[in-house]
């Protein structure tokens, strides 16, 4: 018996092995991609459950994470939510969050890469693991500045630092709570969310780099640079002055707004041009310059090109193909250009700084627990777009807009602003889209800002950029210069 | 003191060293070197249950909380009783299996009660109460089968007795008005509205005691006599007769209770002793033929059997996991054994109680969360280490009733222990069974302290009687 017993024991012992095989690949090989399954609500408690870091605006917590006596022990939540909603995003219980909650996930919750002596020592402490705190660059009274001067419209403003590339305003109107997307109660939250994505206002866009509009006139300070860099044109370079103009190979007509021809004179000049803010001229301009050096000036802006803040921004376009006709109207800002505000931003803080573009940025630093710095984020030059003496020549330009122009509600007394204001056409009946970028001083830039007001400012196709968006660049500048 | 003296003292007088007088002193007086290596290995056991709810309670609860060590200090108190029974009554048993046993049960009790606190049941809610409760009545019933039972032989006079106990007991759970049906399966009998027991875990041990007699008595005929084919002597019809009906119960079991895991374990434990008892392959080849012929149609005619192939080879699809009696739950598991890692979150610390039943069938992935890979090797360790001894039996035993007794009881352990942690990790298809000692249940408690305690007693006899043949 005992030979037969000898077998049974062999196989008794290939019984655990097995055990002990398939617990192992469970436990140890297995274990990284059960738990990144979407299913696995452990991962999503623990991502909970930990203390998340805070988001920090000047030192003091925009999103910060409450210890509450419930299954998720944190509440995320959101001081002055509204305000800063485009910035934090939200951490909901059963989605993915959204905005800086999102990108910066890893740090926040504590698991990126920079933080793994921090779970060690957590591990071996026995201490929760905590996540790393975020401070923004945002400038909390420029974004308070913003979201006052923007009222009640729909659009965005984005206020940048052009030296640096920091962001120091974003605001998105209309707004949410984002409070209301963090609750622990799976229906109220789903009821919330719900309600905020059937509103028709579109609260949860973050206009400043998700809504691709038209940018209609702001755009033709694209245009300017690519013919000054040409070198084929200059301020002083004239064109026929018309009252109307065919596009070619098109029955369709372009006029100067408001009608007539681009101040008197047979011929105009592009200082004019773009100063009175001229549709028949700059077509005309286009038409010259060819789109393929319009395209290279708007990708070296940044058009037709992603980048991350690190919130993932909507690549703004110029179009890859364009027939004459569209590259007229292209050339004005219309057909199918489109633009994000924070890219119009760039563009002005390009010229402010002397036509070397920074790297927009909305992150300062990463503080680990203890407030020592993970991370710290260093003002990036991403390339020149135009020389230095370009970069003065559209300042003037854009100065004279403001001073004599049609940004002339943009004025304040006292301080050279440089601006232009953008009035761009949607379909047909649609209401207008209305601009404004530039920058002050304008000696010395401190500020540049751009103002984007969707649905015509409640004015249908009467509002304008001088009208609507000029005044709210005037009252962002002044309450930033003033501070 | 020669080394002999001891082994021959306690046996009969003609082994007594020349010119001791025969009387109760001398005997009262010999060192029982395995009963206090018993007792320290219990020590240490009733420490490390101490220790364990005490961390649950530190880890999910944040203080120390004294009801429940009160009620662990009971169940110390039991174990220390039986190892005090053992030392009056069998001073030589195998001084291992009551630790672990303990081990195992104290360690069961501890992630039963971390699960009560993340459902919030307390009191006579509390599984971990009735769990203790249960364990307190299982030890008695072994100090009973230890007291009652002097010497295993007795067991042999009543083969027939236990095969008919076995049978009955099989079958009470589908007598109207007393079977209860849990979670598809029919393998519980209601006493009143208050307990509820699974007869099957106790007829396993009767069937044990039945296959030992039946194989013993029957062996020669068994083994000697049938046709040679393919170079494998094949039984008569007439010898087939046992083996024909065991199938035939575990595929009714199959069938009628809907219980995969306990035909499954009887089936195994048969045709294991079967084996063991005739030394034919092509007895083991000819039942598993059976059996899996069985499971094969029956995985293709009864949908809950088909469901759990699915379950088991296709786990992580969403179909299946969505599907209602689908892998949710297996996938659950998964995911909390992920979570624990090699170490674990820590006693109170993970979240076990999102996956389903997390105190009975899936206690192993409970434990697997809180104390990892580490932690399930130990368990794993204790199970074989259990399963070790009483093989030992098998091997160093010198009466065939005992030896297939004892190998057939520790197979079963051993076996269960597959079924259920095999079906847990994705190593077989997932059958309901309980983990010996560890799962909440009180039927199983009881049956794997019975277990124990005739280990103990096969033990003891082995170690008390000279060998006279080797």
């Amino acid at each position: 018996m005992n030979r037969e017993l000898k077998r049974v024991s062999i196989v008794v012992m290939l019984m655990f092995v097995a055990l002990l095989s398939s617990t192992t690949i469970i436990q140890v090989f297995q274990a990284d991609s059960l738990t990144a399954d979407a299913r696995n609500t452990r991962t999503l408690y623990d991502s909970y459950s930990v203390e998340r870091g805070a988001i920090l605006v000047a030192g003091n917590p925009i999103a910060q994470s409450m210890p509450v006596a419930d299954d998720y022990k944190f509440l995320r939540t959101y001081s002055n939510g509204p305000l800063y909603a485009p910035i934090t995003g939200f951490i909901p219980l059963n989605g993915s969050p959204t905005g800086l909650e999102h990108a910066l996930n890893p740090e926040l919750s504590g698991t990126s890469d920079s933080q793994f002596f921090d779970k060690m020592n957590a591990l071996i402490t026995g201490q929760n693991p905590k996540g790393a705190s975020v401070e923004v660059t945002i400038d909390p009274v420029a974004q308070q500045a913003a979201w006052d001067a923007l009222g009640d419209l729909t659009g965005s403003v984005v206020v940048t630092e052009p030296k640096t590339g920091r962001i120091l305003a974003m605001v998105s109107k209309p707004s949410y709570d984002p409070n209301l997307l963090t609750v622990h109660d799976n229906q109220q939250l789903t009821d919330n969310y719900q309600s905020l994505l059937s509103d028709d206002t579109n609260p949860l866009i973050d206009r400043a780099i998700n809504a691709l509009n038209p940018p209609g006139s702001v755009f033709k300070l694209v245009v300017m640079t690519a013919a000054l860099e040409s070198g084929k044109f200059t301020p002083e370079s004239t064109f026929p002055n018309l009252p109307a103009f065919q596009l070619p190979g098109s029955s369709s007509i372009v006029i100067n707004s408001g009608g007539g021809t681009c101040g008197s004179g047979s011929t105009v000049t592009l200082a004019t041009a773009l100063r009175l803010s001229c549709n028949i001229p700059m077509a005309e301009l286009g038409l010259q310059l060819g789109d393929k050096a319009i395209r290279d000036t708007a990708e070296k802006f940044g058009f037709n090109t992603d980048y991350t803040i690190p919130l993932k921004v909507a690549q703004s376009n110029y179009p890859l193909e364009l027939d004459d006709a569209q590259l007229a109207l292209s050339s004005f800002g219309q057909t199918n250009v489109r633009a994000t505000p924070l890219q119009m931003a760039m563009v002005s803080g390009t010229i402010a700084n002397g036509g070397m573009e920074m790297a927009p940025n909305l992150i300062s630093q990463i503080l680990a627990p203890n407030l020592s710095p993970l991370q710290t984020f260093e003002p990036r030059s991403l390339k020149r777009v135009m020389s230095a003496k370009t970069a003065a020549t559209i300042t003037q330009m854009m100065v004279n807009g403001v001073q004599d122009g049609a940004a002339s509600n943009a004025r304040i007394d006292g301080v050279n602003v440089a601006g232009k204001t953008g009035t761009a056409e949607n379909a047909a009946d649609d209401p207008y889209t209305l601009w404004f970028t530039g920058f002050a001083p304008a000696e010395d830039p401190k500020y540049a800002i751009s103002v984007l007001v969707e649905d015509g400012g409640g004015l249908g196709q009467t509002g304008y950029g001088n009208l609507v968006a000029a005044p709210i660049a005037k009252q962002v500048l002044e309450a930033v210069l003033n501070k | 003191m020669p080394p002999s003296s001891n082994r021959a003292a306690a046996t009969d007088a003609p082994a007594r060293p020349q010119g001791t007088k025969p009387g109760k002193v001398r005997r009262l007086h010999l060192p029982q070197k395995l009963r206090h290596l018993e007792l320290f290995l219990l020590l240490i056991a009733c420490g490390i249950n101490a220790a364990a709810v005490m961390l649950v309670q530190l880890g999910a609860l944040g203080h120390i909380d004294t009801t429940l060590v009160l009620l662990g200090a009971g169940l110390s108190v039991l174990v220390l009783g039986l190892h005090f029974v053992l030392r009056a009554v069998a001073r030589d048993a195998d001084p291992f299996i009551l630790p672990i046993a303990s081990l195992l049960n104290g360690l069961g009790i501890a992630m039963i009660y971390r699960i009560d606190i993340a459902n919030g049941d307390a009191g006579w809610e509390s599984a971990a109460v009735r769990q203790t409760v249960w364990s307190a009545l299982a030890i008695a019933c072994a100090i009973t089968v230890v007291l009652v039972i002097r010497n295993h032989r007795v067991l042999f006079r009543y083969t027939y007795v236990a095969g008919f106990i076995a049978v009955v007991l099989l079958l009470l759970p589908l007598v109207p008005g007393l079977g209860r049906e849990v979670s598809g399966a029919r393998v519980w009998i209601g006493i009143g509205s208050f307990a509820t027991f699974q007869p099957g875990e106790i007829a396993k041990i009767a069937l044990a005691v039945f296959f030992a007699g039946y194989l013993v008595r029957n062996r020669d005929s068994l083994s000697m006599v049938g046709k040679r084919v393919l170079g494998m002597r094949f039984p008569r019809l007439r010898d087939l007769g046992p083996i024909l009906v065991v199938w035939a119960l575990s595929m009714s079991v199959i069938i009628f209770q809907r219980d995969l895991g306990t035909a499954l374990l009887y089936f195994g434990l048969f045709l294991v002793m079967l084996y063991l008892a005739t030394g034919r392959l092509s007895w083991v080849l000819l039942g598993m033929a059976l059996f899996l012929g069985g499971a094969i149609i029956a995985s293709q005619t009864l949908e809950y059997v088909n469901g759990r192939f699915t379950n088991w080879l296709d786990a992580l699809n969403p179909d299946v996991y969505g599907a209602s009696g689908g892998s949710y739950q297996l996938v659950q598991g998964l995911f909390g054994l992920a979570k624990g890692g090699l170490i674990g979150t820590g006693l109170g610390q993970g979240r076990p109680d999102i996956t389903p039943v997390p105190q009975s069938d899936y206690i192993i992935a409970s434990l697997g969360e809180e104390l990892g890979l580490a932690g399930l090797f130990a368990i794993l360790a204790l199970y074989l280490l259990f399963v070790a001894r009483g093989f030992r039996i098998g091997f160093a035993g010198n009466d065939d009733f005992g030896k297939l007794l004892g190998v057939g009881l520790s197979f079963v352990v051993a076996l269960q222990c597959f079924i259920v942690i095999g079906g847990v990790t994705r190593v077989i298809p997932l059958t309901g069974l309980t983990t010996p000692f560890l799962a909440a249940g009180g039927s199983s408690l009881v049956a794997n302290w019975i277990i124990a305690a005739l280990l103990l007693r096969l033990s003891d006899t082995l170690r008390n009687q000279p060998r006279l043949v080797v």
